[in-house]
């Protein structure tokens, strides 16, 4: 079958997608973006998680033609859609609209985004061994300060995970974060500095607001 | 030129930013946050191929027959492949002992042992070919444990052993067994005024790293193979690899892909050969990549265990003698199962001054899944066990189980009950101190005006308690890992180091084919040639084969001994760039030739800092590159009789505490902290150390209360192979981990490092297991305990 979605504000075109791959599976085989992780197949580690018309969900969980006509934020957007949502809201948590919805905010910020454009990857000045010189979102580049990465393959799930927290909760408690968070295993870090990424995510735009 | 384990001189640049001491950040991270870091799952080639592994369903069988027509007549599926198709006569691989099948031949003696092999353009093809062929199997009695496998009729997990270890065990279903004799426990024994005995088990743990085992085989047109692989070892896998493929070494290239976590799980070959067959068989790219599922039946596992131990001690608390015997389960092959015997049994008593010792450790052959390295090595499983003694010991004595371990802690000088002397400081009673001075958690944190917050109480959002029947507990242990390869093993690594002008910078490079897994390498190497080199841009080159081997990314070795490689061959190219130095600009001021120079913030400079040149000048139109290798102090084999012998390199430390909440009527346990003190030696990267204790004494927590895998006893199946039913610690069940870094330099080790990775696994699990008995009351035998244990209904 094939399967039209729009997958960090590009529309997108899978052709001969078998009814039974997941919206993973056609993400890092058939789109090229294996940033969404493939950790246990089966629900239970995070590492896969991606927004669904800004919902977080576990890729490896949804049909690829459940997604059909809807949108899909991975790690690999995220920058830009921190961006868009940062500029758009005057706001980097999202959470400053009048009724404070993720979704509301979502598509608010979603709104401000020309099909096809702002959502590529910033090239210029960019190294290619090591990436540095790209541009990251608030969250992103705490992970890196905080030490919150080691061998990394949770990783891309939990910033999307830690991403939408912390734009519904831009104050979180350490019980909020670990509830939050509580469904993406790392087997690296013991969580702890994780813990601190976020709180330091959430520092950071608390200052910028 | 490799260097015996000479002291190395500390020449710690001031002068260049992002050298050893400073938590630089990691070179990887943009990529790994990005999502555009390329692990091995995520290797694509164009025209690409996907393998299948079809796995036995049964443990311990005959196999009557295999037949692979229905799904080669399947459409897309290009190969399959059994014992029949190995092109050369080396079937087998191993990392010591050469006795895995690249495919079962004949019988299969594990459940998920691989069988045949599919090679199909979509995965879900590959799937439903394997799943079409038919394997008749015809059951043989499973052999499960000791009385099984040692019983006089037993049958043989492996007939006709001819391996190094089958002449010394005791019988053919023993891959290996270490005693350790020293002094005399029986007279001892009569001079202790308490004497405790305890039997103990330890479950099953998985690594469970989370990037699933997986890779890409690319042919190349002069008949070898490229493979793209997450490894801790590449060499290792080259060795095993390229006989079985009939290839030379030279025609199997191997590049380290990302690496989704080890901790001892990668050791061993999984999908390598796998991947290589296919690729060569249909001259396209073969991408494996298992699922969970598959990744439990895919890599070795930690031994499970029994340990039975006899402790003795005077009424003043001084240990009289200590009587223990481990028995691990091997599993099916013998993976790393005689190293984990040797550093269950040299390290069996724990970090204790024990003079007269009685101690045995063996690995069994069953039909139970192979186990073999993970994080802690043998090591772990006897901390969990002397430790518990411990506690009983000065429960008996009526004395505080800290002061106790205080009273019997080694020493800088103390013996190992190996003959060897402990040569580098050992706090033992300095960890201990320092863990019980961290300040303890508040009561009932989990009170608040809003009533109970229970994601902070035992169950959690199951929502099962609001405080009622939760009662706290505190527990320590305190632990000892080798650190390094042991018992003789040529420990070396290699590192090429290039240094030159790039864009008008002096610019170094460093190759080495160390595996990073996550562990924070890369980092590592940078800084030491930035403080060895004086430059600020550092470039890592990608792991591979065009280097020589960088030893395995386990036993808590890599800063140690490619760190020391690493800075062994910055020296060797310091001096180099000193002796251009020396030619081009020598006779501009005579400290060059009088003075000890150093290479500081891009500059040649002299010890009182006075500036003698600038790098870019020196190196113009030249680059200097040195490849080495480097070794530390030689170890020796362990005695086979007496375990006598100086088998280990450096010994390691660390103290937990273990503060837990327990609902005594559900069994349901909160860690609500767990605190280390650690002794590091030198951080060359502190925030990267402390990520290490951390990741390390979550592990150790997750099996404490949660992790094992099951195997039934009747048919030795897994039952339990997902993340769903194995559970490994949420951010949830994990508690804040407050971590005390001693800094005490070894003088035999690069910097005074001492290798960290490990330790923090071992005490961590007897330290919530000694919580949880102060909680309870219980005895607490096994780990992990679980809900049964706890309330009476096991």
């Amino acid at each position: 079958m094939r399967v039209n979605f729009t997958v960090n504000g590009r529309p997108q075109e899978a052709d001969d997608v078998w009814e039974g791959e997941s919206l993973l599976y056609v993400l890092r085989e058939r789109l090229g973006l294996p940033g969404s992780k493939n950790a246990c197949e089966q629900g239970e580690c995070g590492s896969c998680t991606v927004r669904l018309d800004g919902v977080p969900v576990c890729s490896c969980l949804v049909a690829a033609g459940q997604v059909e006509g809807r949108e899909v934020v991975t790690v690999e957007g995220l920058a830009d859609f921190a961006k868009q949502r940062a500029e758009h809201g005057g706001c980097a948590t999202g959470a400053c609209g009048t009724d404070g919805k993720a979704g509301t905010s979502l598509q608010d910020a979603q709104l401000g985004v020309p099909p096809g454009g702002a959502w590529g990857r910033a090239a210029k000045g960019q190294d290619s061994q090591t990436g540095e010189g790209t541009e990251l979102s608030p969250i992103q580049q705490a992970f890196i300060d905080a030490g919150a990465v080691q061998c990394g393959f949770c990783t891309p799930g939990l910033l999307v995970a830690a991403d939408e927290m912390l734009e519904q909760n831009p104050n979180p408690t350490d019980a909020d974060i670990r509830e939050a968070l509580s469904g993406n295993l790392c087997r690296c870090t013991g969580y702890e500095k994780i813990m601190d990424a976020v709180r330091l995510a959430a520092a950071r735009q608390g200052e910028a607001v | 030129m490799p260097t015996n384990g000479a002291p190395t001189k500390i020449t710690q640049g001031s002068q260049t930013k992002g050298g050893i001491g400073e938590s630089t950040l990691r070179p990887d991270g943009t990529l790994k946050v990005t999502g555009e870091f390329a692990y091995s799952s995520d290797m694509w080639h164009e025209d690409m191929l996907w393998g299948q592994i079809l796995r036995a369903t049964v443990a311990h069988a005959e196999i009557v027959s295999i037949d692979t027509s229905e799904a080669l007549a399947m459409a897309g599926v290009y190969a399959v492949m059994t014992y029949d198709d190995l092109p050369t006569d080396v079937k087998n691989y191993g990392l010591e002992i050469q006795d895995t099948p690249v495919l079962a031949h004949g019988k299969v003696r594990h459940h998920g042992e691989p069988v045949a092999i599919v090679a199909a353009d979509h995965p879900e093809t590959a799937r439903r070919a394997a799943a079409k062929i038919k394997v008749e199997y015809r059951d043989l009695p499973v052999i499960t444990d000791e009385a099984s496998a040692t019983a006089p009729d037993a049958i043989l997990v492996h007939e006709g052993r001819d391996d190094h270890h089958s002449g010394h065990v005791p019988h053919p279903n023993i891959v290996h067994r270490q005693p350790i004799f020293r002094g005399d426990a029986a007279e001892a024994a009569e001079r202790a005024d308490v004497i405790v005995k305890g039997e103990y088990t330890f479950g099953m743990q998985d690594q469970a790293f989370l990037g699933p085992e997986s890779g890409l085989a690319v042919p190349d047109e002069d008949g070898g193979v490229h493979l793209y692989i997450a490894t801790q070892w590449l060499h290792s896998d080259l060795k095993q690899i390229a006989p079985v493929l009939g290839l030379p070494e030279s025609k199997v290239r191997m590049t380290l892909s990302g690496v989704g976590g080890a901790f001892g799980g990668r050791e061993d070959l999984s999908m390598q050969i796998h991947a290589c067959l296919l690729a060569l068989r249909t001259g396209k790219p073969v991408k494996i990549v298992y699922n969970r599922f598959e990744s439990f039946f895919g890599h070795v596992h930690r031994h499970p265990a029994k340990l039975h131990y006899e402790h003795g001690a005077t009424k003043d608390g001084k240990l009289t003698h200590v009587k223990c015997r481990i028995v691990l389960d091997g599993g099916a092959y013998a993976s790393a199962s005689p190293a984990v015997v040797g550093n269950a049994a040299s390290l069996s008593i724990g970090p204790y001054v024990v003079e007269d010792v009685d101690i045995e450790a063996l690995a069994l052959y069953t039909n139970n899944p192979p186990c073999g390295a993970m994080r802690g090595f043998g090591a772990v499983q006897a901390c969990f066990a002397y430790e518990a003694q411990m506690d009983k010991v000065a429960k008996q004595l009526g004395m505080d189980p800290i002061k106790f371990r205080q009273l019997n802690a080694m020493e800088q000088g103390t013996i190992m009950p190996t003959g060897q002397p402990v040569d580098s400081p050992a706090p033992v009673a300095e960890l201990l101190r320092r863990v019980k001075a961290m300040p303890l958690p508040p009561e009932r944190q989990w009170e608040s005006s809003e009533g109970a917050d229970v994601r902070q109480l035992p169950g959690g959002l199951s929502n099962t308690t609001h405080g009622e029947g939760v009662v706290r507990g505190v527990g320590y242990a305190v632990g000892i890992k080798n650190v390094g390869f042991s018992e003789g093993f040529d420990d070396y690594s290699t590192a090429k180091v290039r240094m030159e002008v790039v864009g008008g910078e002096p610019v170094a490079t460093v190759h080495t084919a160390m595996a990073e897994v996550g562990q924070g390498g890369v980092t590592v190497h940078a800084q030491i040639a930035r403080t060895e080199l004086g430059v600020a841009q550092v470039t890592i080159h990608p792991a591979d084969t065009q280097v020589g081997s960088a030893g395995s990314t386990s036993a808590s070795r890599q800063t140690y001994v490619t760190g020391g490689a690493v800075k062994n061959s910055c020296e060797l190219v310091r001096e180099k760039v000193l002796e251009i130095g020396r030619r081009k600009f020598g006779s501009y001021h005579p400290a060059w030739a009088t003075a000890e120079l150093l290479l500081e913030g891009g500059k040649v400079v002299t010890d009182g800092g006075e500036v003698l040149a600038d790098l870019v000048d020196v190196l113009e139109g030249e680059a200097v590159e040195v490849e080495a290798e480097w070794r530390h102090r030689p170890t020796e084999a362990f005695d086979l009789r007496t375990g006598q012998g100086f088998g280990h390199v450096q010994y390691s430390f660390a103290a937990h505490r273990a503060v837990v909440e327990v609902d005594t009527e559900l069994g349901l346990v909160k860690v609500i902290e767990l605190a280390c003190a650690q002794d590091v030696g030198k951080a060359l990267n502190p925030l990267s150390v402390i990520g290490q204790i951390q990741g390390g004494t979550t592990q150790g927590l997750g099996v404490a209360v949660m992790e094992e895998i099951i195997v039934d006893p009747k048919t030795a199946k897994v039952r339990n192979p997902s993340f769903t039913d194995y559970l490994i610690p949420t951010i949830l069940d994990t508690p804040t981990i407050p971590v005390d870094v001693l800094e005490l330099a070894d003088d035999h080790a690069p910097y005074g490092l001492r290798g960290i990775g490990e330790a923090p696994t071992l005490s961590s699990t007897p330290a919530v297991l000694a919580a949880i008995r102060n909680a309870t009351g219980l005895e607490l035998n096994r780990t992990p305990v679980r809900p049964e244990h706890l309330t009476g209904t096991a």
